[in-house]
């Protein structure tokens, strides 16, 4: 092996880990669903490294089906954003708030 | 070859760490794409080709130059471009601690695991391949509906009506 | 046994079945239904016990007790074992008799005096019940049952005196009647505990038979009982000192006024003190203090009435009267004397409460007698005659009205008894001539003739002349059939007794002649003593004084007290998590990321750590 599989796993971690961080604090709509793109991205490493300590190839193909769904998301997601700009004029989190109460 | 595996992942986390703390977007989608760079090296390094270069091409070179044109097309000036961050320090206060317990936990759970040894191999994208359509071949299917339904529900949602 | 003694139990049903099918029904049902539901129902319970009455009648000689017992209700071990039952003898037939007859009779009256009402269907729905309680009061055969009806009549005659809920003097008038009525019937309850744990049996028949046995007299227990008991009978015929609710219990409909709370309602301690007279025989000076009540409160009452202004007012006033001729007599002992007075004064002050409502419907709910139209009696001669032979009993004058062989049956055993409490009747009896025509009088032959402001309804409608008839014929019937009720001892020695008790009536009628051409009545009048007595000497001051303000004054100084704040510490409580939780609905789509993390932290560690 060449590195072990704990550090491959922790390194997904931490980026998972950034990526949680910046979900919850960041207000840009566009820069939230980046961090959310970055939580995908660090699972799908996490998918990787256990599919190469197997020597297995079921981690890559879970790898690209959760690039598939990202894909999908990113799509929705952005043309969501698109309307939202669109009524709103801003890309301010809080500014679509509501339906409050 | 773990020396590769170690500083491109170190550069992966501070482009990272980068993306979500600058106040421009388009900085920010910089690093990103700089981000998924590191980690295709990554994932060359443990083995893992077929997976890097899906990484680069897919991830990168589409999903990120999607967010690109969104910024284009929105084109987020004046006042809107530097939203959100840290004038506040007070925002991260929670997010960072959040983070910080979930990490303390797959700490933990790496701790108290036992992994077992495993032999390096370099795993070639004809197995990637004959996996998929062999054993995940339904999954294969279901994931091209999903990608069917993503651009369906992309293109209505984003439709502007003549009101 | 005749059929219908047999299925005695129909008599209450009939009413009460009518009753279900008017509430069930409602407004759904047309008017005409109604007219025939409601009268109709107290018709056929009419005609079931008058077949009762000659079935009763030709049972062999020496019978005069019937049970007919119809199905087991409670039954606790050996102990406690009451059953729905109803017991027949000539107390209960007589009750019976008068309260379907007069009943129905007034049911019909009531099709043409509520026809305009709103509330016609729920008027003959609470009727009906009514009579179906009082049936089960007077023809039960334990006093758990008979308490049953007692309730259930209380009931009928708060829902009636307030029949015109809108106006709020109404409902006070009939809250004010249910819980002065409810003081007595609380005595009585604890009355009926008592005899219960004391003879072990509720059954009227048993309890009478065993008290004879256990108790000698005078004993304790029984005065104890008795005078629970009592207390029960003092609250629901409005004698001293819980009189207080009748007056005002004329805010109801007139036909309410007439049915409940002069023919058959008020008399109901009548018959519980009759029903239970071998009870009170083992109490004497019990019964001694019910002649007493009944003595003062026809002195008080009669005074009262005769400064009244508003007719209805007066026939309340005159229906206690009465009633305490009835209590003078049944504390006397002369049972059969109490009730002929009871058939009688139900039929006349029914026929007078009756004609006095188609006076006030003819002057247009005009209640006032100073305001009545002048020269009436020539504008309403059937109601007049009516009303005459109606007072004529009331007043008992002599030989023509079975008013007066009733009132002498009760004076004639005062005679025989005790001076003082005969005395108190033939004051009384001058009293009441002279209200009685003071009323008439004044209602029909006023000529002040500045009261032509109204005018005189045109026709009175046929149900309603049609009852009074009936009414004016049953009391003139009366009086033949007095021989039934007499005792084989009631004949004096002297007619001295009889003399001056005519004379008395004779004279409070010429007394009232005498005063009303002198124009002596005026309305109005300010002098304090008028005003005291005209207030039912002060009784309601006194209450008001005594327990009313000072129970108002207590529950406002408590109105905070720890149930309260409990109560509203709940719902203050419910108020703030309220408030919490809606909080957290902010519409910001950050906080409800940050809730997601929340809760997959959570679950991650829960995961981890357990």
């Amino acid at each position: 092996m060449i590195v072990p599989l704990d550090h491959m796993l922790i390194v997904a971690a931490v980026i998972f880990c950034i990526g949680l961080t910046g979900v919850l604090a960041r207000r840009n709509i566009l820069l939230t669903l980046m961090s959310i793109e970055i939580m995908l991205n660090a699972s799908g490493f996490a998918f990787i490294a256990a599919g190469t300590k197997w020597g297995h190839p079921d981690g890559q193909a879970m790898f690209i089906f959760i690039l598939t769904m990202a894909a999908a998301e990113v799509a929705v997601g952005l043309a969501l954003i698109f309307q939202i700009v669109h009524r709103f004029k801003t890309l301010d989190a809080d500014a679509v708030s509501s339906m409050r109460g | 070859m773990a020396a590769v595996f170690y500083i491109s992942s170190a550069l992966a986390i501070l482009a990272t760490l980068m993306v979500i703390t600058r106040s421009q977007i388009v900085h920010a989608l910089l690093y990103m794409v700089l981000s998924l760079f590191s980690i295709a090296v990554a994932f060359f390094s443990i083995g893992a080709a077929f997976a890097a270069a899906l990484e680069i091409i897919v991830y990168a070179g589409a999903i990120m130059v999607l967010f690109v044109f969104a910024i284009m097309t929105i084109n987020p000036q004046g006042e809107k471009t530097g939203i959100g961050i840290a004038t506040r320090l007070r925002a991260w206060g929670l997010p960072v601690v959040m983070s910080l317990i979930i990490f303390g936990e797959v700490l933990y759970v790496f701790v108290h695991a036992t992994f077992g040894e495993a032999q390096p191999k370099f795993v070639t994208a004809k197995e990637v391949g004959i996996t998929l359509f062999g054993q995940y071949a339904v999954a294969v299917e279901l994931a091209s509906i999903l990608l069917l339904s993503g651009l369906v529900g992309a293109y209505h949602i984003g439709r502007r009506k003549k009101s | 046994m005749s059929w219908a003694l047999n299925n005695i139990w129909l008599v209450p049903l009939l009413p009460f079945t009518g009753f279900i099918i008017l509430v069930i029904g409602g407004k759904r049902l047309s008017k005409a239904l109604v007219s025939a539901i409601g009268p109709g129902s107290a018709g056929l319970s009419a005609l079931v016990t008058i077949g009762a009455t000659a079935g009763f009648s030709r049972l062999p000689a020496g019978q005069d007790f019937v049970n007919v017992p119809v199905w087991d209700w409670l039954r606790l071990t050996d102990a406690l074992n009451v059953s729905c039952g109803f017991q027949i003898d000539a107390l209960s037939l007589l009750m019976a008799l008068v309260i379907t007859i007069v009943g129905s009779v007034i049911h019909v009256y009531s099709c043409g005096y509520m026809a305009e009402d709103d509330g016609y269907q729920r008027f003959f729905a609470y009727m009906n019940l009514f009579v179906a309680a009082m049936l089960l009061l007077v023809l039960s055969d334990n006093l758990l049952l008979l308490y049953v009806g007692w309730e259930g009549v209380g009931l009928c005659s708060y829902l009636l005196i307030g029949f015109w809920y809108k106006e709020p003097s109404n409902n006070r008038a009939a809250i004010k009647a249910f819980v002065v009525t409810r003081i007595g019937d609380t005595a009585m309850i604890l009355g009926i505990i008592y005899l219960f744990l004391n003879l072990g049996t509720l059954n009227i028949a048993d309890l009478q038979a065993a008290a004879g046995n256990n108790w000698e007299t005078p004993s304790r227990e029984a005065i104890l009982a008795t005078i629970l008991l009592l207390g029960g009978a003092l609250g629901k015929s409005a004698q001293l000192p819980l009189q207080t609710w009748l007056p005002d219990a004329m805010a109801g409909p007139t036909p309410v006024s007439a049915l409940i709370h002069a023919a058959t309602m008020v008399t109901a301690g009548v018959y519980l003190i009759a029903r239970m007279h071998g009870l009170f025989e083992l109490a004497p000076p019990v019964q001694h203090a019910v002649a007493i009540i009944g003595a003062l409160t026809l002195l008080m009452a009669g005074l009262s009435a005769t400064v009244q202004t508003d007719i209805k007012r007066v026939l309340a006033y005159s229906t206690m009267s009465q009633i305490g001729y009835m209590f003078l007599a049944l504390g006397l002992g002369a049972w059969p004397a109490a009730m002929f007075h009871f058939g009688t004064h139900a039929c006349f002050k029914a026929l007078l409460f009756l004609g006095a409502g188609c006076v006030i419907l003819a002057m247009h709910h005009e209640q006032n007698m100073y305001k009545m139209a002048d020269g009436l009696w020539k504008k309403m001669p059937i109601t007049f005659f009516a009303f005459l032979v109606g007072g004529a009993a009331l007043a008992s004058l002599p030989f023509l009205t079975s008013g007066f062989y009733s009132k002498e049956g009760i004076l004639t055993a005062a005679w025989n008894t005790d001076f003082v409490l005969w005395g108190a009747g033939v004051a009384g009896a001058l009293i009441t001539a002279f209200y009685t025509f003071r009323m008439i009088f004044l209602t029909f032959f006023s000529e002040t003739k500045s009261n032509h402001h109204r005018d005189v309804e045109a026709k009175t409608p046929l149900t309603m002349w049609s009852s009074l008839v009936v009414l004016a014929g049953a009391t003139v019937g009366l009086s033949f059939v007095r021989s039934w009720f007499a005792e084989s001892a009631s004949e004096s020695e002297s007619i001295l007794p009889e003399v001056v008790a005519s004379g008395a009536s004779i004279l409070g009628l010429f007394g009232a002649y005498l005063f009303f051409k002198a124009n002596a009545f005026h309305e109005g009048r300010t002098s304090l003593w008028l005003r005291f007595v005209s207030g039912g000497f002060g009784f309601d001051l006194l209450y008001d004084a005594v327990f009313v303000r000072p129970f108002a004054a207590l529950a406002f100084r408590n109105r905070n007290d720890a149930i309260d704040r409990g109560v509203h510490g709940i719902e203050n409580l419910f108020v703030k998590i309220f408030t919490i939780t809606s909080g957290l609905q902010t519409g910001k789509v950050r906080q409800y990321l940050i809730g997601i993390a929340l809760g997959a932290i959570a679950l991650v560690s829960a995961v981890v750590l357990l």
